[in-house]
């Protein structure tokens, strides 16, 4: 599934981001890397775009960027 | 003297730490070549003076723009303006630091000294964050200070740290790429020694082959030759098969080494909450209602600011520029010196200053906005909107703050970072209807359209008002869309966005801000707004004599001073028709010189083309005369219709109206017809008769391209909206 999908609130474990252009690298610099937790915070008043909490800090994706970014739901300890 | 770089992830209080460092002895000017701000400030260190370069605010250092380079080129000592860099200030966000060291680990390889700031000290440490400095130090291998820019801790010991290591080599600790990946760099460095005898810095090379379709890709394969493109292609295919797939390769190596080095060295006290009271707050401020309620009411307020605020202010410098005038004229005889003094330069300095008000609020709240963390949650909130215009959220405060004045609204397009959206803004916030076109809309609509109702109860007057003031955005939407098509083309900028925590707004920043932004504006588009006011009054006031408009001058005045040397009441009738009489003629010989002027030929000449809109060659002129600014026409028809030019002042628009009302072409037609009027409403919402907005423009985008586009496309909607109503109008 990609990052655009989980559900409000969820959190999801990175396993890839797709491509090699501008937004690709910008997600990846940003710290969105394989392995990392990520979580649903919120979304904008119109749906779009939503706001996550990975390595610390709020950051904003639109859906179609979020889209860029293959997740898994992580395994529960 | 030496110069340091400071460079930093944006939300970093980067602009803080710059202002603690240098105060107020700030220079600004422009990159050659590109829209970025060179700021340089300089502070004193034990005696030694230091030049402080501020770099724009970036994630990473992997250029993707011209815009981008100019960070690399700097630090490299390639920037000529520049020179050599002695040393490096890194400032990381101390509650972030895992994410903010990504844009370090690249500094460190320019092989500059560094020096590692981590600010928001005090704020980390409010979260329950503390970092391990001499750890950090030690596996970083460069000095750490913790400052609090805002309140000015950690500056001395900073300056202390930045002594230090200047002049030292820098520590050569680096993130470790795969063996795959230096035997590339070594191949292609090889390669490029034995085609063109030369090789660019490590770091360039990382780069090139890093960045695809990046900056120094392109910028090598142009100066040198397009053959590097296919080599890089096949070293690149040679690391993917061997699961080194750059882009990805770089990120992943970076931020496991940046884990690795602060594995105990950060650590968050279990006590801190993990839902923080930054992140409430962001639930109820980006929450559907609550959200958009506090957003419309922050956003009335600042159009309110800009909108009405600024009113006295604007009006205060307009008294002071009257007070000016009447004591040059007093001063000095008439003649072409006190037309130059009065009309030229004192006209020109108003020009100028006029916008001060708007731009010091405007920046006020951005400032107070931005230093909150709001700025960016108005993006957020925002930008589902604005994507459907082909923008973003960031566009929206500019593009709002342009139904004030386009001025300090293209000003604040600098906050968005994409070339693409910023260029698109400024480009469409001048068809926003700011309050400059007010004063034509009303005149011609007290004058032209009839007070009746339309379906009983909607006023005409007011609808037309309405309509004016929706016509500019109206039409920025196709125009939105065009441009996005055919001519910022290209992939959509990503949104990607960090949303920092909300804090209380420093007031020491905030003023800094504004007085930064104020300064910026006189002293880079001053001159050029104050140069295109003293060329229009040249244009209307030469080649003629103005000896006998000098007389009838002298007369009125001579004549002023015996009436206000008697009394009120013994003033004898004669001599108040005498005043009426010289006055009369001195608005007619005006109209006269105008008309013989250089800008009145002009309007001779353009009449054929202004026709087919109902205008004659009267309103040409004045449309040519209002491009210092939009309100201008009034006053130049003041003067064309022989009417004087203080007629288009407050508590004269019954008589202006009257009179336009009267005149006639020359076959006895009445001129002013209300398709006329409205034709010139539409030209006015739709042109661009604002030198501040176009000079503007130059300073922001450091081009003339740009301006020159702006006036082209917004005249020639001008002309097309005018000539349509008018055409349609006529034949209705």
């Amino acid at each position: 599934m990609t990052l655009d999908e989980i559900a409000m609130g969820a959190k999801a474990r990175i396993l890839d981001v797709s491509g090699d252009d501008t937004l690709a690298v910008r997600l990846m610099e940003m710290g969105l890397i394989e392995g990392e937790e990520i979580e649903l915070l919120g979304a904008a008043p119109f749906g779009d775009p939503l706001e996550f909490s990975v390595r610390g800090y709020r950051l904003s994706l639109r859906k179609n960027e979020a889209r860029r970014v293959t997740v898994e739901p992580p395994c529960e300890p | 003297m030496p110069t340091v770089v400071l460079i930093g992830n944006p939300n970093t209080g980067k602009s803080t730490l710059f202002t603690a460092l240098s105060g107020l002895h700030t220079r600004i000017a422009n990159y050659p070549g590109c829209t970025v701000e060179k700021k340089l400030g300089t502070f004193d260190d034990a005696g030694v003076k230091t030049t402080l370069v501020d770099l724009p605010g970036t994630y990473s250092l992997s250029p993707r723009s011209l815009d981008e380079m100019v960070s690399v080129d700097v630090l490299l000592g390639r920037q000529a303006d520049v020179g050599k860099i002695d040393a490096v200030i890194c400032i990381v966000d101390a509650a972030n630091l895992e994410r903010n060291l990504y844009l370090f680990t690249q500094v460190r390889e320019i092989g500059v000294p560094v020096v590692l700031c981590l600010n928001m000290w005090d704020v980390a440490q409010s979260r329950g964050i503390t970092v391990d400095q001499t750890l950090l130090s030690e596996r970083l291998g460069v000095p750490v200070v913790a400052t609090s820019a805002h309140k000015n801790q950690g500056i001395a010991e900073l300056k202390a740290a930045i002594r230090q290591v200047m002049g030292t080599t820098a520590d050569s600790r680096r993130p470790v790429f795969p063996d795959l990946f230096h035997s590339e760099i070594a191949q292609l460095s090889q390669w490029m020694q034995n085609r063109f005898g030369s090789v660019p810095p490590l770091f360039l090379l990382e780069r090139m082959l890093l960045d695809v379709g990046g900056e120094s890709e392109k910028k090598l394969a142009l100066a040198l030759s397009p053959e590097l493109l296919p080599i890089l292609a096949e070293a690149r295919a040679r690391l993917a098969v061997q699961g080194c797939r750059v882009p990805a390769i770089e990120t992943r190596v970076r931020y496991q080494w940046i884990r690795e080095q602060l594995t105990d060295v950060v650590t968050r006290s279990e006590a801190a909450p993990r839902v923080t009271t930054s992140d409430k707050l962001d639930r109820i401020l980006t929450h559907k209602i609550s959200g958009l309620l506090v957003f419309v009411g922050v956003m009335f307020l600042v159009f309110q600011s800009i909108y009405a605020w600024a009113g006295p202010f604007m009006e205060a410098i307009e008294t002071v520029q009257g007070w000016a005038a009447s004591r040059v004229e007093a001063i000095l005889p008439p003649g072409t010196f006190r037309s130059l003094v009065i009309d030229g330069m004192i006209g020109g300095v108003g020009s100028v200053v006029v916008f001060v008000p708007q731009i010091a609020l405007l920046f006020l709240f951005i400032a107070i906005l931005e230093d909150c963390g709001y700025m960016a949650r108005a993006a957020f909130l925002m930008d589902r909107l604005m994507t459907k215009l082909g923008l973003s959220g960031k566009s929206f405060v500019p593009l709002m703050s342009s139904f004030a004045c386009a001025v300090p609204g293209v000003m604040a397009a600098r906050v968005i970072e994409s070339r693409q959206d910023r260029l698109l803004t400024i480009l469409i916030a001048p068809l926003m209807s700011c309050s400059a076109r007010l004063p034509v809309y009303l005149l011609m609509i007290a004058a032209f359209v009839p007070p009746i109702y339309v379906a009983k109860f909607i006023p005409l007057q007011g609808l037309v008002l309405f309509l004016m003031y929706s016509v500019g955005a109206l039409v920025a939407i196709p125009v939105a869309w065009v441009l996005r098509k055919f001519v910022f083309q290209g992939e959509t900028p990503p949104f990607v966005m960090e949303l920092p925590s909300y804090k209380w707004p420093s007031l020491r920043i905030v003023a800094y801000r504004v007085y930064d932004r104020v300064k910026a504006f006189i002293l880079r588009a001053g001159t050029l707004i104050f140069c295109s006011s003293v060329l229009v009054w040249a244009a209307a006031y030469f080649p003629m004599d103005h000896a006998k408009e000098r007389e009838l001058q002298n007369q009125l005045a001579a004549l002023e001073t015996h009436r206000d040397g008697l009394g009120a009441d013994s003033i004898h009738p004669t001599l108040r028709e005498e005043i009426h009489m010289v006055s009369d003629q001195l608005h007619v010989e005006s109209g006269r010189l105008l008309e013989a002027s250089f800008l009145g030929r002009a309007g001779h000449w353009v009449e054929p083309l202004v026709k087919p809109l109902g205008w004659d060659w009267r309103i040409g002129v004045s449309v040519i005369a209002s491009f210092p600014a939009r309100e201008v026409v009034l006053a130049t028809m003041g003067t064309i219709f022989s009417l004087g030019s203080e007629v288009a002042d407050e508590g004269e628009e019954a008589r202006f109206a009257d009179a336009l009302q009267e005149a006639t072409w020359p076959d006895g037609r009445p001129l002013f017809t209300l398709p006329v009027a409205v034709s010139i409403m539409v030209f006015f919402a739709l042109c661009a008769q604002c030198a501040a907005t176009l000079m503007i423009i130059r300073r922001e985008t450091n081009s003339w391209r740009w301006p020159v586009v702006t006036f082209v496309y917004m005249t020639a909607l001008a002309y097309l909206a005018a000539l349509l109503v008018y055409q349609i109008g006529t034949r209705l």
